[in-house]
């Protein structure tokens, strides 16, 4: 069973879609007795990082997370600011993240005047590269992946890097330390590759 | 590498998907949630869905069409059309929409942009500009309420500003060529695009690839959004539902940004 942390941000719905399609068992949790049950956990995230852990520390939800991930070491994925948010702090904003990683979240130092330079926010489609070919990449080829960010988790202890993409540089687009696990890409938004990754995650 | 976006745009009027000439004259051509579907199997870059009665008839969102469409897009969603609030735009995003495009609500209240990237982060927000050449000079001014309404305001400064405010994504739409299939306006483009620094989207005016190809080799990895492109055949207009295959978009990109 997937449970899908329901804190009120991200697409839970084009989750559960997939992995319906799947045939894999899911479902969303929007209080603690919900996600005490889980096996495989997914933490889903759009937007500023302060909003969401706000929301995430509001929602009840909190203590049985840590209580899953880091004392009952339930494997985690979490996605574009659900990753962030497993860092301890985050440029973007100034509430504590949740820890679980030995990383900060930064912002792109893209800062230039020439109209060729990289934008920000990275938006779009851009080549995902990964160090491992087993686990969430298993079966995976040329992947390319759906961005929509301007900050990235930048890991204090270089081994937890999965996969890197470049954007002015590489930088870090997954991480995996143990039962964490994490995507800056949305893969519920990367047709094939992010169904394949999503499916991946649900038989590991 | 970051490819260029490739987007096609849908346009809701009374529930169905029109495609309009010059904003007007809207024609049926589907139903939205089968366009969705179809879409997905071509595996588009983005979509960009605008409720196009929403803001004249000053309406709430349809909350309940966007979860639906949000539900079904395998693909990054773009939402526009009626928002007003902050509190609309958290409603919308919560629904699990990766952007919301704001623009007469922006325009009136520009504090809109601030309010609503502090609350779900500037890369959700989409500032969109509805361009008109208007007066005996034709130069380029901001319209509103599908373009019934003249606001004075220049796209470039307005786009500048609304970056300043929190905007993390500019759609630069040319009323003049909406439906034309003539090709985009790059002068506008130039403009806009040189006067900020994030991302641009354009829309209005694709009839071909090679009009997607043309913005692509002069302004690189911009999204090039295109509403008949995609959901119109052939010189008659025959409603079919298109949308360039992988390899074809692969070579399309790769010849435009040769030399980038």
């Amino acid at each position: 069973m997937i449970t899908i942390v329901d804190y009120g941000l991200g697409n839970i719905r084009a989750f559960v879609n997939i992995y319906r399609r799947l045939n894999i068992p899911v479902e969303a949790a929007q209080t603690a007795e919900e996600l005490a049950c889980a096996s495989r956990i997914i933490l889903p995230g759009v937007g500023a990082f302060d909003w969401a852990m706000a929301r995430l520390n509001a929602s009840g939800m909190r203590d049985t997370l840590d209580e899953l991930v880091l004392g009952q070491g339930k494997p985690v994925l979490g996605i574009c600011v659900g990753m962030q948010m497993m860092a301890k702090s985050s440029e973007e904003g100034a509430l504590p993240g949740l820890g679980w990683l030995d990383a900060e979240v930064c912002r792109f130092d893209v800062d230039g005047a020439s109209n060729w330079a990289p934008r920000l926010p990275h938006m779009g489609w851009n080549d995902v590269h990964p160090l491992s070919s087993d686990g969430l990449f298993e079966g995976l080829e040329d992947v390319r992946c759906y961005f929509l960010h301007s900050y990235y988790l930048r890991p204090l202890a270089p081994a937890m890097t999965l996969a890197t993409t470049d954007y002015h540089g590489a930088f870090t687009s997954a991480v995996r330390a143990g039962n964490i696990q994490g995507t800056q890409f949305h893969p519920e938004k990367s047709h094939e590759w992010g169904i394949g990754l999503l499916r991946n995650f649900g038989a590991q | 590498m970051l490819r260029p976006r490739i987007i096609p745009c849908l346009l809701v009027h009374e529930g169905g998907l029109v495609k309009t000439v010059r904003f007007g004259d809207p024609k049926y051509v589907g139903d939205p949630i089968n366009a969705v579907r179809i879409f997905n199997e071509k595996q588009v870059d983005e979509l960009v869905v605008a409720d196009i009665d929403a803001s004249v008839r000053g309406a709430e969102p349809d909350y309940a069409m966007i979860a639906n469409l949000a539900a079904e897009c395998r693909m990054p969603l773009c939402y526009a059309g009626g928002i007003k609030t902050p509190e609309q735009v958290e409603r919308i995003i919560a629904l699990g929409v990766e952007k919301v495009g704001l623009s007469s609500g922006a325009i009136e209240h520009p504090d809109l942009i601030s309010e609503a990237a502090r609350r779900v982060g500037r890369q959700s927000i989409v500032a969109v500009l509805d361009v008109r050449k208007t007066g005996l000079l034709k130069h380029y001014e901001l319209v509103t309420y599908n373009g019934s309404q003249r606001t004075g305001l220049k796209p470039a400064e307005f786009a500048a500003r609304a970056e300043g405010l929190g905007a993390g994504e500019i759609l630069i739409n040319s009323v003049d060529r909406d439906g034309t299939m003539q090709g985009y306006d790059l002068n506008l483009v130039e403009q806009v695009r040189d006067a900020v620094r994030v991302p641009i989207t354009i829309l209005g005016g694709a009839g071909s690839l090679g009009d997607i190809g043309a913005a692509v080799r002069t302004f690189g990895t911009i999204g090039a959004s295109a509403g008949s492109l995609f959901v119109f055949k052939g010189r008659f207009r025959a409603v079919l539902i298109n949308y360039p295959s992988r390899a074809e978009k692969d070579a399309l990109c790769a010849e435009a940004m040769r030399n980038k």
